[in-house]
């Protein structure tokens, strides 16, 4: 007989498959979790990633394979089934009631209760003295139990979703995309809190696009693609570029394109003069010259986005002058900036920049609908529909974002914002939005690209702004390296 | 500010007193404001009931009928000689039926609450017409002199008043129901994926509605004397604005009865008694009832969007909170 160090898997997935109307979107994944370990999971947009986490979730059935929790068959039915068992699933979009108070949301499944007279009356002060160590736990000092999650920031949301956890006395944690909505102190913060859970014996399935978080938290990796798994292994044998070409599949030489030369004679296509809104933005002034890509860099909560809504005409400024090739836009309404040349792409596809339920030829339509052939867009963006009458809520990530793109594109603008242009989009969709940028500077447009993604600005920008308490900070050349950029945005 | 729409409807209530008290005397004497109470507590009680479906993201547009419904039942049976507590508890049974039927159809047949109780508003006042046969019915002195009499001093109605609205906000803000209440209203899937009952739920507020507008209705009964064809025509709506005039949300998961609700239905009821003392044209009353809910609906608005104003971060004010960490 061999002894070994390893202890038992706390979940066995033995040759998990999923299929969708007839569309096998899972092919015989198998996964093993330790107790105590993070296991990162990476892929592609629609390489199965969520699929999986929500058949181990109990969102989704299986249709065929096995799994095991601690020892025991899983085959959960519901997300209660999986709760209960010992699983808590901390989504991307938190599944949080904003009305209720922390201690309420923590409770609201089971909340205890004292009976009088037969009548079960919820008994808060239990509630709040449970919330109040668990809020300890998970590093949430400052929150009183009965503040009302709707005045809490996202980071402490999800530090409120993970005590909701800890509540259910989880021993496996599920995180998907964690990070997206963070800012950079609240990641560190919810790095220290993983490490906490993982030595209390809590395992991790951490789900994230972002490679370099992956790399630094997890134990073992396992990558997907096409629905199936092509490596898996300990972290040390992964690096970004080995994990990247594992997702695609192939060498992604180029992912930026070479940026557009300097423009010759630099003309003033936007000029943005003491721009400012009390208690949003400050002071702000720059020109963008045609042909340009200038990124904006910055924190969540600098105040980039803030900048461009109201460059756009969807908040007000307070002072300051901005002006397009000339003319003044300061009061305009959106509809009237757009038709002298201003275009934006929003941070959020789903929110401000689609109708999911529409097709993809009426979302097209929807700023110019005038404009004639507007399916023309599809071919140029290479747009992968099944059809144009397709609702674009269907579509992947990146096909939504080329949609946002075509939709503005019909009727070229003399300025193009694009506030996070491939947030949610996998690397090969990357590429091909990061050659339509810089075909569109080569071709005269100037573009202001905002992004949480230092790297993305680099390869990108001919030029980059760093903003940090709803100021500009510092501007940097082409060239500058991440350390600089990072350095003024804090 | 939030504050400041929060007691909204307490300020609407002092200013509306305050203009009548100037416009007629008399308006402030003890016995006219215990009368406006008396008045208000049909509606209060009916507007409490739909409190709950509006809590729960539904609406409950058959409450009015259900009161006339169950009002002609309740007179039907009391000409018909049975005892008092016998026809009260045959009207109570019959307001919950009709909820139920209601609250059967969203939760279980999963039709738009609007639609359902749409039908109700037709097909409660057709069969209650059909059992009155469109004639109005006088109620025996028995009944009548029940709900106008006194306990201590205290109306009758508004005993009833007191008693529902312990029971309504108790239920809301101090049991785990409650609770669960509020989730499934600001989002029902979510509330079912954390196992919560979203349909009982569902079935329950509308039965709570429906009890309600069958007490509210007696309550109404007694005081006019009889039950007339027209009773309780578009009185749910006046039920729906008390309620949003007190701050529940039309989109769900936000309200409460107390304050809330009862003071909606008072300012309501004042202003129609105040329009009455003034001697106004009864031609105005609808407008002005317009311009209440109107007024109501915005205050909800801004409440929203300064809710969720508030859900975004200042970043100047954060970032002067950093310069001093």
């Amino acid at each position: 007989m061999q002894l070994t160090n390893t202890p038992p898997p706390l979940l066995r997935c033995d040759r998990l498959d999923k299929a969708f109307a007839g569309v096998r979107v899972l092919r015989g994944v198998s996964l093993e979790v330790l107790p105590g370990e993070l296991h990162g999971i990476v892929g592609e947009n629609g390489a199965g990633k969520s699929t999986l986490m929500n058949l181990i979730g109990g969102v989704h059935q299986l249709s065929a394979g096995w799994m095991e929790f601690g020892g025991a068959p899983y085959t959960p039915a519901t997300p209660l089934d999986a709760a209960h068992t010992g699983i808590a699933f901390v989504h991307q979009e938190l599944n949080l009631f904003p009305n209720l108070s922390i201690a309420e949301n923590i409770f609201v499944g089971q909340h205890p209760v004292r009976r009088i007279a037969g009548v079960p009356f919820a008994d808060r002060a239990a509630a709040a003295t449970r919330t109040r160590a668990l809020l300890d736990e998970v590093g949430l000092t400052t929150a009183a139990p009965d503040t009302l999650v709707e005045r809490l920031p996202q980071g402490d949301r999800q530090l409120v979703e993970i005590a909701k956890g800890l509540n259910q006395d989880a021993r496996l944690i599920i995180f998907d995309e964690p990070t997206t909505s963070l800012t950079n102190r609240e990641v560190e913060r919810l790095f220290t809190i993983v490490r906490r859970l993982q030595q209390r014996g809590i395992a991790i399935l951490y789900i994230s696009h972002a490679l370099e978080h992956v790399l630094t938290l997890a134990g073992r990796i396992t990558v997907l693609r096409d629905g199936a798994v092509v490596e898996t292994g300990p972290r040390t044998g992964f690096d970004t570029e080995s994990l990247i070409r594992a997702m695609v599949g192939r060498d992604i030489e180029h992912l930026y394109p070479p940026l557009p030369s300097p423009p010759s004679s630099p003309a003033k296509v936007l000029e943005v003069r003491n721009l400012s809104q009390p208690g949003v933005i400050e002071n702000i002034t720059f020109d963008l010259h045609k042909g340009e890509i200038v990124g904006i860099a910055g924190l969540m909560g600098s105040g980039r986005s803030e900048l461009a809504r109201i460059l756009f005409g969807l908040d007000p400024a307070g002072k300051g002058s901005v002006r397009l090739n000339g003319a003044p836009l300061d009061g305009l309404p959106p509809r009237a900036r757009i038709a002298r040349g201003l275009a934006f792409v929003t941070e959020s596809r789903r929110d401000d920049g689609l109708f999911p339920d529409a097709s993809v030829a009426e979302n097209l339509r929807i700023v110019h609908p005038a404009s004639p052939d507007p399916l023309r867009m599809l071919k140029e963006l290479h747009v992968a529909a099944a059809s144009s009458e397709q609702a674009v809520g269907e579509l992947s990530g990146g096909n939504q974002q080329k949609v946002v793109l075509g939709k503005w594109l019909l009727n070229p603008p003399a300025v193009l914002i694009l506030d996070e242009p491939t947030r949610g989009i996998d690397v090969g969709a990357r590429q091909e939005i990061y050659s339509v940028i810089a075909s569109l500077a080569e071709r005269g447009m100037s573009l202001l690209v905002i992004s949480s993604e230092i790297e993305e600005l680099i390869g990108l920008c001919t030029r980059i702004m760093v903003m940090a308490g709803g100021e500009l900070r510092a501007e940097f050349p082409a060239g500058t390296s991440r350390e600089d950029i990072l350095r003024a945005a804090v | 500010m939030i504050r400041v729409l929060q007691l909204a409807p307490v300020i609407l209530l002092t200013a509306v007193i305050l203009a009548f008290a100037l416009l007629t005397p008399g308006f402030l004497a003890p016995r006219n404001l215990s009368n406006i109470l008396v008045q208000t507590s049909s509606l209060a009680v009916i507007a409490t009931g739909l409190t709950f479906v509006l809590i729960a993201g539904g609406i409950d547009l058959s409450a009015g009928s259900v009161m006339f419904l169950s009002a002609a039942i309740a007179g039907k049976l009391a000409l018909s000689g049975q005892p008092l507590p016998a026809t009260i508890a045959a009207v109570l049974a019959v307001g919950a039926a009709c909820g139920a039927v209601n609250g059967l159809m969203v939760a279980k047949l999963r039709l738009p609450g609007f639609i359902a109780t749409l039908g109700f508003l037709y097909a409660g006042r057709g069969v209650a017409l059909y059992i009155t046969e469109t004639r109005a019915m006088n109620l025996p002195d028995e009944l009548l002199r029940l709900f106008t009499s006194s306990v201590a001093g205290i109306p009758i109605p508004v005993c009833i008043l007191i008693v529902t609205t312990v029971l309504a906000e108790t239920a809301l803000s101090r049991t785990a129901w409650g609770l669960q209440l509020y989730a499934a209203g600001h989002n029902s899937r979510q509330a079912l994926l954390a196992g919560i009952r979203v349909d009982r739920i569902t079935l329950a507020v509308y039965v709570i509605s429906g009890v309600a507008a069958g007490l509210g209705g007696l309550i109404a009964v007694a005081q006019l004397g009889a039950v007339s064809p027209t009773f309780g025509y578009q009185r749910e709506l006046s039920a729906i604005a008390a309620a949003v005039l007190g701050g529940t949300s039309l989109f769900g998961g936000r309200g409460h009865v107390f304050p809330g609700t009862i003071f909606g239905a008072f300012l309501i009821q004042t202003v129609e008694t105040g329009l009455v003392m003034l001697n106004a044209d009864p031609y105005l009353y609808p407008m002005v009832m317009a311009g209440i809910i109107l007024l109501a609906v915005l205050l909800d608005a801004i409440r929203t969007r300064l809710v969720d104003s508030l859900g975004r971060r200042s970043i100047r004010a954060n970032r002067a909170l950093q310069g001093k960490v």
